[in-house]
């Protein structure tokens, strides 16, 4: 224990745990956005999916309060080495020139912060019912989907929330790679292509679904 | 040419309390610049102008001014060593400027290089690390043959473009987080292609590390500024080679055996 405590303060090994969770969480976010296509093939299938999902209680509270955890230690790690990055600069250049970053990958703790803000708000929306109650009806996933994305308010802040995802993937899933050490003549290049259609595939796939509904396409 | 300079002047050393100091950027014109100089002959131009008003000249780093000490090192325009890429700022020439340009000239800016006077930075933080383990530790002895211990060359190549490294500090400087992983990166990769260098692979990637965080440099976030920034232009690569190699040392770290008080330890 003293021995990952030691590794986790150090630079690498924050790094390596945001690699590492990034990945995890990355996974997941891919596999939820190909659960949540099922929506565009009716409410038969997503409504099975959804039962499907809570017919195994056990496993879903492992899975839910395991990436918790590894969501808690992503945030936690990120805004340490943040906030470290911030410190070692305490006097910026007057004028400021960047050679090769872009603004995903010089914007990775914000749109990680909105993610969070995102993310509290989801779970509030469609996993607890807190916000927009109405609409809440766990047992018939596909109408509370439609009902919500049919206000143009909601239907925005998804949008907003998963364009600014991809920017955080974008830069995320080329970085993770390098992070753990992979680099290569040959497949770095693809990797940065892979990370630009990955954090597209995940971003639109979500946005798909939403505009699907507030334009009244299905 | 004539251009304006817009300089940094501090006379006062940083500190962690105070790093900014008395230090602002100060505008000075200069006239008569030939393209043919160097960047630091310009500077030494506007210094003699300066001594001959009576003026403090602006104190910077140098000494080969043939782009192999790592001397050298001011940012121009934001940009460590300036425009030119693959360039120290003592081989720049002002002919890479526009006639009439502004140019603003600041020291490196990171906690771990506090800056002494003007554009002068304390750079010991980088001995410090290379302290820390990156040389190898044998007693050498009389010369051995060249050829007794064969290097392929890919493996040669490889620690070869490491140890092109100057430790000029421009990697931190562009650095959006002033991280020092290209320098460290560069320190282990330079020695682990080599079977010298392996020997102590180990405790170099822990010792490295846990020196450079002392320093209190920032964490890579791989925006490889660095590496466009490097006037020897050392590749990235040797980041995710530090990164292997800090995991695998500190994989197979062995427990630190207490051998209990006033024992036979
Ligand atoms: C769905 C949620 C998220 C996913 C899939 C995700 C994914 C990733 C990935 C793959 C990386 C790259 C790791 C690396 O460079 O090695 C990363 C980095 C980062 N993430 Fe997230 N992330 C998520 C949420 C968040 C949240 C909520 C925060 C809030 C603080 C955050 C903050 C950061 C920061 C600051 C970095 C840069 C770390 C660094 O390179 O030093 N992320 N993320
Ligand atoms: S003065 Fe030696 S590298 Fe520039």
């Amino acid at each position: 224990m003293k021995w990952l405590l030691e590794f986790w303060r150090s630079s690498i090994g924050g790094k390596v745990t945001m690699a590492v969770t990034g990945l995890l969480l990355f996974l997941f976010v891919l596999m939820h956005m190909l659960g949540n296509l099922q929506f565009l093939a009716g409410p038969a299938t997503i409504n099975a999916y959804a039962e499907f999902l809570h017919s195994k209680p056990a496993l879903l509270w492992v899975a839910r309060i395991g990436l918790l955890v590894i969501f808690a230690v992503h945030v936690r790690t990120g805004i340490r080495l943040a906030t470290q990055n911030k410190a070692a600069r305490p006097v910026g250049y007057a004028v400021d020139a960047t050679l090769r970053a872009d603004w995903a990958s010089k914007s990775m703790l914000l749109t990680g912060l909105t993610t969070l803000a995102f993310v509290v708000y989801h779970l509030a929306h469609f996993t607890l019912g807190w916000v927009h109650s109405r609409d809440h009806n766990s047992n018939n996933v596909h109408a509370m989907m439609k009902h919500s994305f049919g206000h143009p308010g909601i239907a925005i802040v998804y949008v907003a929330a998963q364009v600014l995802l991809f920017f955080h993937l974008r830069h995320g899933i080329r970085s993770l790679a390098q992070t753990l050490g992979l680099n290569h003549g040959r497949y770095t290049p693809m990797v940065a292509i892979l990370s630009l259609l990955l954090a597209a595939a995940i971003a639109g796939g979500n946005i798909l679904i939403t505009l699907s509904v507030l334009l009244g396409i299905v | 040419m004539k251009v304006t300079l817009n300089i940094w002047r501090q006379s006062k050393a940083s500190t962690k309390a105070d790093f900014r100091q008395d230090g602002k950027l100060v505008r000075y014109q200069l006239d008569h610049v030939s393209p043919d100089m160097s960047f630091l002959e310009m500077l030494d131009v506007l210094n003699e102008q300066l001594t001959q008003q009576g003026e403090e000249p602006v104190a910077f780093d140098h000494d080969c001014r043939e782009g192999i000490c790592g001397s050298c090192g001011v940012a121009i325009d934001g940009v460590p060593h300036g425009p030119e890429r693959g360039t120290t700022a003592c081989q720049l020439h002002m002919r890479s400027f526009q006639d009439g340009a502004v140019i603003t000239v600041e020291p490196w800016r990171a906690a771990a290089f506090p800056v002494l006077k003007d554009l002068v930075v304390d750079r010991s933080a980088f001995d410090r690390v290379v302290q820390a383990g990156a040389f190898i530790s044998v007693n050498t002895g009389a010369p051995q043959d060249a050829n007794a211990i064969p290097v392929p060359k890919a493996d040669a190549d490889r620690a070869f473009d490491a140890a092109t490294c100057i430790g000029c500090g421009a990697c931190v400087a562009a650095c959006k987080n002033a991280s020092a992983m290209l320098f460290v990166g560069a320190k282990v990769s330079h020695f682990v292609h080599l079977p010298q260098g392996r020997v102590e692979r180990d405790q170099r990637a822990r010792n490295l590390v846990a020196a450079m965080d002392r320093e209190g440099f920032g964490n890579c976030t791989n925006q490889y500024e660095c590496e466009a920034a490097c006037p020897k232009e050392i590749p990235v690569r040797v980041i995710a080679e530090l990164n292997r190699e800090f995991v695998r040392a500190k994989v197979r770290e062995e427990p630190v055996v207490d051998k209990g008080r006033g024992g036979d330890g």
